[in-house]
């Protein structure tokens, strides 16, 4: 079980929460002009890390707010948790940065 | 339903005819929860019908000053409560409260909160709902609620960090509830209407071995 940090309401189990998949999956500026494939890989192509992987929860049975989260997809390790509409807070950038949704 | 134009008194019987024909959530366990009670250890209750109020307004807004001037303030943090006279305001998220108030406030009954409320709200950003029948209320009280309450939930209730008068939206017995602590050895808890049997049973069991002698 995870324990994670909510910035709003401090630390809580997992089940408490819900999970949001991959985080800064910008919408498309001009979603008219994608052609099928474009579109797809918008809606349903994501990232699969193995390591540290910028992610989106919500605290579903508490406040019921949205927020990032790194973990590391192998050890599960929570690496930091920010807020919606920041940039990942990370050394290594992000392949597809830009506003979260 | 037809109304007309009654004298007060005619209003009052209204009401007292409006509370008889309803049923509580947990009416049905009324019984099992006066035997399940054990007097002096730990006693579960279901509080019916309590008028509660879902307020949304941005904190630190106009809009959620004019709110909090009727219910004389609003929480501003995780757990917070604010209490006044025998309305409680409880903190559910950034912008987000629960007004916990005694049945007769509901305009069924000729309260007047709701309309105060709305009326405070006018056409500022926010909302005032009436949540009433969303969810009811169980009360555990006792010296052993705690440990009752320990048996599903995640958050620690040991006195030193939870504090009486600090309500939490949480998990117990692995259903959302509020949990507010009341009182040192009392707790009022919120399921929703649909959870009030399965928590009011889940209570029950947890609170059996209670009445069994401790075995040393």
């Amino acid at each position: 079980m995870l324990l994670i940090s909510c910035p709003n309401c401090g630390p809580r189990d997992e089940t408490e929460f819900h999970y949001g998949g991959q985080a800064h999956v910008a919408y498309p500026e001009n979603p008219n002009e994608l052609n099928d494939v474009e579109w797809s890989r918008y809606l349903f192509y994501r990232a699969n890390t193995k390591g540290t992987f910028a992610e989106r929860w919500v605290h579903s049975t508490g406040c019921r707010q949205w927020f990032n989260m790194l973990r590391d997809t192998v050890s599960y390790d929570i690496k930091a948790v920010y807020p919606m509409g920041t940039p990942r807070p990370d050394t290594t950038p992000a392949a597809p940065e830009g506003a979260a949704k | 339903m037809a109304e007309t134009a009654a004298s007060p008194t005619s209003e009052k019987n209204l009401a007292a005819q409006n509370l008889a024909v309803r049923t509580s959530p947990a009416r049905q366990l009324a019984e099992a929860f006066a035997s399940g009670s054990l007097a002096g250890t730990v006693e579960l209750a279901e509080v019916p019908f309590l008028t509660l109020v879902g307020l949304r307004a941005q904190a630190g807004s106009e809009t959620a000053q004019r709110l909090a001037s009727v219910t004389g303030g609003l929480p501003a943090q995780c757990g917070g409560t604010v209490t006044n006279g025998d309305t409680t305001v409880l903190w559910l998220g950034p912008g987000e409260f629960l007004v916990v108030a005694p049945t007769e406030a509901h305009e069924s009954l000729g309260g007047d909160l709701i309309q105060a409320l709305q009326s405070a709200l006018a056409d500022g950003q926010g909302q005032v709902v009436d949540l009433s029948a969303n969810r009811t209320t169980f009360e555990l009280t006792g010296p052993r609620a705690r440990a009752v309450l320990e048996k599903g939930c995640s958050l620690d209730l040991h006195p030193r960090v939870l504090k009486a008068g600090t309500a939490y939206s949480t998990e117990v017995a692995n259903i959302p509830v509020i949990l507010w602590k009341t009182g040192e050895e009392s707790f009022r808890i919120f399921p929703r209407a649909s959870f009030a049997e399965f928590l009011g049973r889940w209570l029950l069991d947890a609170m059996r071995e209670y009445a069994s002698p401790e075995v040393p």
